[in-house]
């Protein structure tokens, strides 16, 4: 593993008018682990992950892939460098097969980028990956299905699956399990523990048992601004965290 | 898969141009090849349109600014062949028509295509007022009141094609349609074609699997520019004459409702759109001057109550029609038939009559509808069209009715295979 950090974000501050969301975040996000950021509603957690992968760009501050500066870079060009992201709202190609979906994917990373010259249906390489992609999101039975159709749990997995079958080597989950029962989320949190193997994972969670679960490492963010990280048994004795967050929670 | 699945399309493809070659053999009079070219002109700027419409999901207001111009430059290529500046076979134009919208495209997608949705309507819509505007000032690309005209009898001759005969130009068309269909459907397979849907789909997530959704709506832009230029072409050739109209906001508006109509959301719906809109057009005007209101009447009909075109309809029959259950439709259906004819014969009389008495040149209320005279101003015609509108209302009830049981029983059978 390298020692350089996935991501550092430098005193990041970002403002809608007047106002300020993220008030100088300072995060590092360790190369190969799984990291958790929590935080109570409007904390800023999904501005940070907009802020991240290129969806927003930051008042002021800087953010770093693999010590490369990318603040304020486009959300493709973030992503050929290896970071992909989820949404906390479905975001699908919901026209399209569940296969077609993951085949999306696949043609950039894959090297076929705009072409306009070859046929998809002649592409086997594109083809062998998708379909090992859904094995392992189990969806393999649904292939043809439009991805619109699909239940609620299948289409978090398809994000899943969208986000992870590019290859990238960071990846960001907003909300994976949100709006899952038991069964389902305990499904989604062994699925997302194989596919961010060997991978840098953030990602954002509400749910406790799910963040405990999963996380190296958890980051609290609090009126935008990172007030602890550490490990999650760190993070559960920390003072200012029980004051903060845990304590309605746990109490 | 099925075996024979991968030969299937090939076989469309050779059953068509069979009966493509044959069709000027089994409908050779005059009026019959201006129709056929027309709707192979038309084939080819629907499915052009469409590439932006039902497959990047841009709503183009301005779409004849490509087919115009292709067709201007068609003809103004065409003259230098006759005055021999240029050694171009005739039925070879469209490539030099096609390569104008191609670069216009481009130009003008490089600004348009930044933005999707309203903007992106806006734009082209500001595009189309600044071309067909800048047609009054460049009378000499455009040729002012009388447009360009040309002779298309020139140049080279290829594959004994004189072109003076309306059958030459048939082919020319027809084959150029082929292969403008043929090459617009391969790109939908390829990943720039895979990547244009997605953008239409969710913009969004495009950005996040590698895609800038501008390039790939700008690429997209392009070529549907560069086949609307070869349709612009095929009517520079057919017609002989081309005037800024082929520019304007009708044109425009003609190709949307083709595309609508036909349905976008399968490749070959366009064509169907085409095919209905100018048949539509070009039959209904031999028979009334009011043939653009009743075309309005059918687009409003489509968009409200088929909103995915004649092709989305035909597409919901299929299951029915491979589970064999069509006979449990057709009942209704036939109802419907009934009562759609009782409600046009009712329109037709009414709207003819009403239409006959505003016209300022009509001296006497007598007119003639379908062999039969009248007056416009008496009681009978109107006591007719509005008793067939009641009746029709009524029938209208009673089909709706009896079209959603027949739907709701086929539902349940459909569903009830799948389980079993």
């Amino acid at each position: 593993m390298n020692a350089s950090p996935a991501i550092r974000l430098q005193d990041v501050e970002k403002s809608f008018g007047s106002i300020r969301i993220i008030q100088g975040a300072n995060l590092e996000v360790r190369d190969g682990e799984r990291h958790a950021i929590i935080g109570p509603n409007g904390a800023g957690k999904s501005t940070l992950f907009n802020l991240i992968s290129g969806h927003l760009a930051p008042t002021s501050g800087r953010i770093e892939l693999r010590d490369r500066d990318i603040t304020g870079m486009a959300p493709y060009k973030i992503n050929r460098l290896g970071l992909s992201r989820s949404f906390q709202i479905t975001t699908l190609f919901h026209r399209m097969s569940v296969v077609e979906n993951i085949r999306c994917a696949l043609y950039y990373p894959m090297g076929y980028r705009y072409s306009f010259w070859r046929l998809c249906p002649r592409l086997k390489d594109v083809h062998e990956r998708a379909d090992e992609v859904l094995e392992r999101l189990e969806l393999t039975r649904r292939r043809d299905v439009m991805a619109g159709m699909l239940s609620y749990a299948e289409q978090r997995a398809l994000e899943i699956g969208l986000t992870v079958a590019g290859g990238a080597d960071v990846i960001l989950l907003d909300e994976p399990t949100a709006g899952m029962s038991h069964s389902e989320t305990a499904r989604a949190v062994e699925l997302i523990r194989m596919l961010s193997e060997n991978k840098t994972l953030v990602m954002v969670e509400h749910d406790m048992s799910v963040v405990f679960e999963l996380a190296d490492r958890v980051s609290v963010l609090l009126y935008g601004e990172v007030i602890a990280t550490g490990t999650p048994n760190e993070i559960k004795a920390n003072r200012r965290v029980q004051e903060a967050y845990l304590g309605v929670e746990v109490a | 898969m099925i075996p024979g699945n991968r030969f299937l399309p090939l076989m469309l493809v050779a059953a068509t141009i069979v009966i493509l070659a044959l069709l000027p053999h089994l409908f050779n009079s005059r009026y019959a090849l201006t129709l056929l070219n027309q709707l192979g002109i038309g084939i080819v700027f629907a499915l052009s349109y469409n590439m932006l419409l039902g497959q990047s999901g841009l709503l183009s207001f301005g779409h004849a600014v490509y087919f115009g111009l292709g067709g201007f430059t068609a003809l103004h290529a065409l003259n230098a062949i006759t005055d021999g500046d240029l050694p171009l076979p005739v039925p070879l134009l469209p490539i030099v028509g096609g390569l104008m919208g191609l670069a216009v495209g481009i130009i003008l997608g490089w600004v348009s295509t930044r933005r999707s949705g309203t903007i992106f309507a806006m734009i082209s819509l500001g595009f189309a007022e600044l071309v067909a505007a800048s047609s009054n000032i460049m009378r000499g690309y455009f040729g002012g009141e009388e447009g360009i005209s040309g002779d298309r009898m020139s140049g080279p001759v290829l594959f004994n094609l004189s072109m003076g005969p309306q059958r030459d130009v048939y082919y020319v068309i027809a084959a150029w349609m082929v292969i403008s269909a043929l090459l617009m459907y391969l790109i939908t397979q390829t990943p720039l074609g895979r990547m244009a849907n997605a953008v239409r789909d969710n913009p969004l997530r495009v950005a996040f699997v590698g895609y800038n959704p501008q390039t790939v709506r700008f690429l997209m832009f392009a070529i549907s520019g560069f086949f609307a230029g070869i349709a612009g072409s095929l009517f520079a050739i057919n017609f002989e004459i081309i005037t800024a109209q082929a520019v304007g906001i009708e044109y425009s508006a003609n190709v949307l409702m083709m595309a609508y109509i036909g349905g976008t959301g399968y490749f070959l719906g366009p064509v169907l759109g085409a095919i209905i809109y100018t048949a539509l057009s070009i039959v209904l005007s031999a028979y009334t001057e009011a043939w653009m209101f009743y075309l309005g009447v059918f687009f409003i009909i489509v968009v409200l109550y088929a909103p995915n075109g004649v092709s989305g309809v035909l597409a919901v029959h299929e299951p029915v029609l491979r589970a064999r259950l069509m006979h449990r439709l057709l009942p209704a259906y036939g109802l419907a038939l009934v009562t759609a004819a009782t409600l046009l014969a009712g329109a037709v009389v009414v709207i003819e009559s009403s239409y006959h008495l505003s016209q300022p040149g009509a001296l006497t209320a007598t007119m003639n509808l379908a062999g039969i005279e009248f007056d416009a101003d008496g009681w009978r015609p109107w006591a007719f069209g509005l008793g067939a509108l009641a009746l029709g209302a009524l029938l209208l009830r009673e089909t709706i009715h009896r079209v959603g049981h027949a739907w709701a029983d086929v539902r349940h059978h459909l569903t009830g295979d799948a389980a079993t």
